[in-house]
């Protein structure tokens, strides 16, 4: 949505255009930021390959579809029904995988030094780009969109069907995580594990399961951002991930890495920040906004926004 | 109930315990006294499994428990209440003593016991919306126990629950582990304190550098002039 497309409308309308295409990317970034900050927040680590489990998940949302031989918008139960196999691939698939990059790279270097999970994590990113890229080839697929092209209009502003539906599902799995981490079981064993992961072992909490199974969901928002991004973007490619996953790694510090909420407000307001970038700057330059922002808060605010690592606040 | 046998182990290459041999029988209250360094707290870390055995073997009710990991120790009926309270922090009372009670599927007994926490340890109850992390320090003793309860453990090891704490809750703490006691559960007492601890005990092991030196009931314990001396204040 760059400047020329935009040159006809109102600068009311024009800024509420890139707020709405900001608001979309950075609720596709908040899902992925989830898992970094998730990570972090339980055993300090930053999981360099979760953007390459991103792009996974864009994959596997897109073997679905080809598998189900989708090529156009769909509509009623048809739509649930590929909607359905493509969600339960894409989080099933990077559940597992995430679930075994936690088992095969990180935990027997849990002891490590840090540096050294830090290398694994960039090998587990070459191993997943170049399996990606030996499975569907280097070049750019389409990602068939099968949501239905709806688009409203008001005084130049447009809003599609897709993005309302990216933000609904982002909402509601926000949610969804909040609760499970607030009041489950499995969410106050993640917050104590957090804290003290020898104390919750005398409890009988079964830490390296609560980290793997820390791992699995984590990769299963990044899976379901992956396949919001394919539809958001109509092609899907193997270094996705890459550049992604940096996005969301820069949203989650910008919230506050280990703070679940500041990982959603972190994403929302770097995708806007990128939205207004690239509407009233250039769109070419709207990488560089992200990274600007990185650098900054890294400089001048380490905490990120929300304040102090607060790892395992809910 | 549980049966030590010649257990070595250490941190890293240095043995902190050296062949330290010792047994609870279920009902008993035993306690492990020593100075500061003499391996008491790391023998209660080496049942829980959270300090690996060199040599030796401990075992739960005749079954080896050595090896298995805390997680699978605590599924056994050992509940260990830590060295310095332990307490999750950043989360409420109340989460802290619910994920005591983890390995629990019975949600009526849980109830049950979280009422009978609230017994012992009423200032909880009040609390327990509150962050762990707020609690002082005799306030958190209360919670680690509490907590180390929520389990329902056959066998409670308890590390020094009356350390830094004002003498009024000290007393309560020892009030409570009677209770604990009558209740059924057997109880492993690391104190520093010997006089109430002995007083409380039936038997107890005197713990010097990482082996046993002495071992009898804990009223002949008091008796003794060794122990006095060293222990007792003369």
């Amino acid at each position: 949505m760059g400047l020329t497309s935009s040159i006809l409308m109102s600068p009311f309308h024009l800024l509420l255009q890139q707020l709405a295409n900001g608001f979309t990317i950075g609720a596709i970034y908040a899902l992925i930021a989830l898992g970094y900050t998730m990570v972090y927040g339980v055993i300090q680590l930053i999981n360099f390959a979760h953007g390459e489990v991103f792009m996974v998940g864009a994959y596997l949302a897109l073997t679905a579809l080809l598998i189900l031989g989708v090529a156009q918008p769909l509509t009623g139960v048809a739509l649930a029904g590929v909607l359905t196999a493509c969600v339960a691939l894409a989080v099933g698939g990077c559940g597992m995988l995430g679930w075994g990059i936690e088992r095969l790279a990180y935990r027997p270097l849990r002891r490590a030094p840090r540096l050294t999970a830090l290398i694994t994590a960039i090998g587990v990113s070459f191993f997943l780009q170049n399996a990606v890229m030996l499975l569907y080839g280097a070049t750019d697929r389409r990602f068939p969109a099968f949501i239905p092209a709806r688009r409203w209009e008001w005084g130049g502003t447009s809003l599609t069907l897709l993005q309302v539906v990216i933000w609904l599902t982002s909402g509601v799995l926000m949610v969804a995580l909040q609760m499970l981490v607030t009041s489950t079981k499995l969410g106050k064993a993640m917050r104590a594990t957090a804290q003290d992961p020898n104390a919750c072992r005398l409890l009988g909490i079964p830490v390296d399961r609560i980290i793997a199974l820390t791992f699995a969901l984590g990769s299963g928002f990044a899976a379901v951002g992956g396949m919001l991004f394919g539809l958001y973007y109509n092609t899907v490619n193997f270094h996705d991930g890459y550049l992604t996953g940096l996005k969301a790694f820069t949203a989650a510090v910008l919230g506050g890495i280990g703070n679940i909420p500041g990982a959603m407000v972190g994403g929302l307001v770097l995708g806007i920040l990128e939205g207004l970038g690239a509407g009233y700057l250039s769109s070419q330059w709207k990488n560089v906004f992200a990274f600007v922002v990185l650098v900054g808060l890294l400089v001048f605010k380490p905490t990120g926004l929300l304040g102090e690592r607060v790892a395992d606040r809910a | 109930m549980l049966r030590l046998d010649n257990v070595t182990a250490g941190y890293g290459t240095t043995a902190c315990l050296k062949g330290v041999t010792l047994f609870v029988q279920a009902g008993e209250i035993v306690t492990l006294l020593g100075a500061n360094g003499a391996g008491k707290s790391t023998t209660l870390l080496a049942i829980s499994g959270l300090v690996r055995l060199s040599r030796g073997a401990i075992a739960l009710n005749g079954a080896r428990i050595d090896g298995l990991p805390p997680e699978a120790i605590a599924g056994r009926g050992v509940g260990h209440v830590p060295e310095g309270r332990r307490v999750f922090p950043r989360l409420t009372v109340l989460e802290n003593l619910q994920l005591g009670a983890y390995l629990r599927g019975d949600q009526a007994g849980v109830a049950h016991d979280l009422a009978w926490v609230f017994e012992l340890f009423p200032l909880l109850r009040d609390r327990r919306r509150q962050l762990a992390g707020t609690l002082s320090g005799g306030e958190q003793q209360m919670l680690a126990m509490g907590r180390g309860l929520m389990g329902r453990p056959a066998l409670l090891l308890l590390d020094e629950p009356s350390l830094g704490l004002a003498p009024k809750l000290v007393q309560v703490v020892f009030d409570v582990i009677r209770r604990i006691h009558q209740a059924g559960t057997t109880v492993l007492l690391v104190e520093q304190n010997a006089r109430l601890a002995l007083a409380i005990a039936h038997r107890g092991y005197i713990l010097e550098a990482g082996a046993i030196a002495l071992a009898d009931t804990a009223p002949a314990l008091a008796d003794n002039p060794r122990v006095k001396a060293a222990y007792l204040g003369g």
